[in-house]
């Protein structure tokens, strides 16, 4: 049986441009960009080369860009950099209800210290109000965190709206781009964000590397501190591999931007209607809202997800439902919730995010074996069954 | 299409799970394993900060210790696991009605609720749904096929026998379990885990309620329902007030200690939570001839009839608690579809809530729950 991946949000495979990019800093040029000597002459160039990739990919200035361990990172220095580094002006930070953990419990963080932060909600089509961010903002408001697309429906939110309500009322405005990135053009000469977070390994780039873009003149409090890596604003040694594994990810996406999002959408569109086609008493949770051309978040009423995706992992299709928690077990999910489902529904949910790996002939495949997994749960569902009561004997 | 050679096993991170799931293994089955993520107290207490905006809270995972240990377990034996998360059915099936129960004044038996109503109902169905044949589990019980019908039996094992923990099971569920470890010893069961190079062998299995902290029960059911139960008065048989409690949800029939009374020894006999006493009398009080039972199942239709009949059904044991070695009885159907049980000789403690199980010498023929001891 072949193995079939849809789960890209999550992660990705490492590109083999990218990881032969990558080969020679894990053998011979092992330098430490730092010094001064022959070492660390050819991983230093590496280093700012790949920060050019990233900042042509972003179309910023390299000194725009700080390079971090990850998505999480980022997010982490962007919004309490900011909030610490502007906390004599205000302390007030406006976010949603349908932030990544890693702004969600970032905010929750800064609450325990003093912030006050305001979760705004979403409709039922996962998409926010841009009244109710007028209303929310206050004069001790001096920060925006909002995503730029989300990670488990694909609903891409108006960053450029928010952008200038943010520039309007001279508040700094943070944007985790980490799934949008690569899917969707994403150009900062234009783009009214003060800072915005990418990750590699959403990108085709090795896990452990991640960007954040904070503009020129935007002041950010160091989380790491440390030497004087990256102009003093994220102390250790630079992860030379996985930087150069970004920036050659980079200058991949935004050559292979056009051909990529189409042959995406094509599938992505394909899998959606062949589904609604073969499986009755399903509907597409963000169906309403402009979306990420990969991903599909698709809820089965009367099952849950679970079983839906451990049916699929037995046919070694790889696709995710909800977020997965320190046991590996899966917990209905904030942001479904969010958008009005009940932990039912929630619960019967699978994300597809399908990648450049991907082929309509194994959309084809999945629309062959999923119904019948489908059924097959359902005709067993216990809640299909109309309860959860206990079966064995009635009291 | 069912795969016979297809197992889901369901794993706990204990010994005998793991050993389970070697044995099959060894078997040539093709094995899946699952735990059930349940509860943990610890993380109720830390949701409030952890829970995300939208409602749902991250990262309260049950005994992430065992869930842990039974990952690297089905690891080592190279096979599939996942974590099922099963929070809000066992917080509603099995907290929720063990809590009910004490208020209720009963002693109740969570373990045999969430075989009967998590295990061999909900899991099993999600077991059955991935299309394999049949769900494994660690307990030291057998099934055999005989005379075109499944039978429960006990395990051979005479100090691990848990068939007590399983009277609740119909017919299909017993085409559907498989409990590899029914014709094993604990001791067998320990070299087996050696022979798989488990690190788990020699872990000290617990016998407490899972999701009991130290703190007790009545401490748990103050937090659990946020209710203080009032203080009530301590009678003997004839209903003279002898002594004062702090809640009758503290005791349970037959204990002696913590009462508080001079003179005796006393024993609790009932507790009434309707009028807030607690009953205790002397040693000799503590036996009862005979038990009511509800919600019976049957396993043996053949006994199911006698029971019905004139006669009832006779020649059998009884277990009433899982430590109770068994007592000859008789059992009958009462005009209102109750269970009425006969022992030989008087029993100690019956106490309501906890199960009465049926044997004809191995074979589980049925069970039910204790309403009340009789004359």
């Amino acid at each position: 049986m072949n193995k079939i991946y849809f789960d890209h949000n999550a992660t990705t495979p490492v590109l083999d441009e990218v990881f032969d990019a990558m080969l020679p800093f894990l053998k011979e040029e092992w330098g430490n960009p730092s010094s001064i000597h022959w070492a660390g002459r050819v991983p230093k160039k590496a280093v700012e080369d790949a920060r050019e990739q990233v900042a042509a990919f972003l179309g910023c200035s390299p000194v725009e860009i700080i390079f971090t361990s990850s998505g999480s990172e980022s997010d982490n220095l962007g919004i309490k950099g900011v909030a610490y580094a502007k906390k004599n002006k205000g302390n007030h930070i406006i976010t949603t209800k349908v932030e990544h953990p890693a702004v969600l419990k970032t905010c929750k963080y800064l609450e325990k210290e003093g912030f006050e932060v305001t979760y705004l909600n979403v409709d039922s089509a996962g998409m926010i109000d841009l009244g109710e961010l007028k209303e929310a903002i206050t004069d001790k408001t001096i920060l925006i965190t909002i995503m730029y697309a989300n990670n488990e429906t694909g609903v891409i939110f108006p960053v450029e709206e928010i952008g200038r309500i943010a520039k309007e009322h001279k508040i700094t405005f943070h944007t985790d781009a980490v799934q949008a990135a690569g899917k969707l053009p994403i150009d900062t000469a234009t783009l009214p964000v003060d800072l915005l977070t990418i990750s590699g390994h959403k990108l085709y780039a090795p896990k452990g590397v991640g960007a954040l873009f904070v503009r020129r003149g935007t002041r950010v409090v160091p989380i790491i501190h440390g030497g004087h890596h990256e102009r003093n604003r994220r102390g250790g040694t630079e992860n030379v591999a996985g930087i150069v594994g970004l920036g050659k990810a980079c200058e991949m996406a935004a050559a292979d931007m056009e051909s990529e999002r189409a042959h995406l959408e094509k599938m992505t569109t394909r899998l959606e209607e062949g589904i609604k086609e073969k499986v009755p008493h399903v509907y597409v949770n963000g169906g309403g809202s402009p979306r990420l051309v990969n991903t599909s978040n698709i809820s089965f009423e009367f099952i849950e997800g679970e079983s839906i995706l451990l049916g699929l992992d037995m046919h070694q299709i790889a696709a995710s439902s909800g977020s997965a928690c320190t046991s590996g077990s899966l917990e209905p999910t904030h942001v479904l919730l969010a958008m009005g489902n009940t932990a039912e529904l929630s619960h019967g949910s699978i994300r597809f995010s399908l990648g450049r790996i991907n082929t309509m002939e194994e959309v084809e495949l999945l629309l062959d074996v999923l119904p019948p997994i489908v059924e097959r749960m359902r005709s067993m569902s216990p809640l299909y069954a109309g309860s959860n009561e206990p079966v064995v004997f009635k009291r | 299409m069912t795969d016979r050679k297809k197992v889901v096993v369901a794993m706990s991170g204990g010994v005998d799970s793991s050993v389970a799931l070697g044995v099959l293994k060894e078997q040539g089955y093709d094995c899946i394993g699952v735990s059930m993520q349940l509860w943990d107290y610890a993380a109720k207490e830390l949701a409030e900060e952890q829970t995300l905006p939208g409602g749902s809270t991250a990262g309260s995972c049950c005994s992430l210790e065992d869930l842990a240990v039974a990952r690297r377990v089905a690891e080592t034996f190279g096979v599939p696991f996942y974590v099922l998360n099963m929070e809000t059915a066992f917080e509603r099936e099995v907290v929720g009605y063990f809590v009910d129960s004490y208020l209720e004044g009963s002693t109740p038996n969570p373990c045999i609720k969430c075989n009967e109503v998590l295990k061999f109902d909900l899991l099993l169905k999600k077991a059955l749904a991935l299309g394999v044949d049949s769900l494994a589990t660690g307990h030291y019980a057998r099934i055999d096929f005989r005379d075109g019908r499944y039978r429960l039996l006990k395990g051979v094992d005479p100090e691990k026998d848990q068939s007590y923990f399983l009277f609740t099971m119909t017919e299909h569920q017993l085409a559907h379990i498989r409990f590899p470890l029914g014709a094993m010893t604990k001791t067998e069961t320990r070299e087996a885990a050696r022979r798989f190079g488990l690190t788990n062998s020699e872990k000290q299995e617990s016998q407490e309620i899972c999701f009991i902290e130290e703190s007790g029960y009545g401490e748990f059911i103050r937090e659990r329902t946020g209710r203080e139960i009032p203080a009530g008065e301590i009678v003997d048989a004839e209903g003279t007030v002898i002594g004062a409690h702090t809640g009758f949800y503290n005791f349970t029939i037959g204990q002696r200690k913590g009462l508080g009374l001079s003179g005796g020894p006393y024993y609790v006999t009932h507790v009434d939570a309707k009028s807030n006493r607690v009953t205790v009398s002397s040693e000799e009080g503590l036996y009862s001839p005979a038990l009511i039972a509800t919600e019976i199942n049957w396993i043996d239709p053949v006994s199911h009839e006698a029971a019905k009949s004139d006669d009832g059904l006779t020649g059998i044991t009884a277990k009433i608690r899982y430590r109770h070695a068994g007592v000859d009885a008789a059992a009958k159907i009462t005009e209102d579809g109750k269970l009425r049980v006969d022992f030989t000789e008087p029993q100690r403690a019956v106490a309501a809530g906890q199960a009465v199980v049926l044997y004809r010498e191995d074979v589980v023929l049925g069970g039910g729950w204790i309403e009340r001891a009789t004359e």
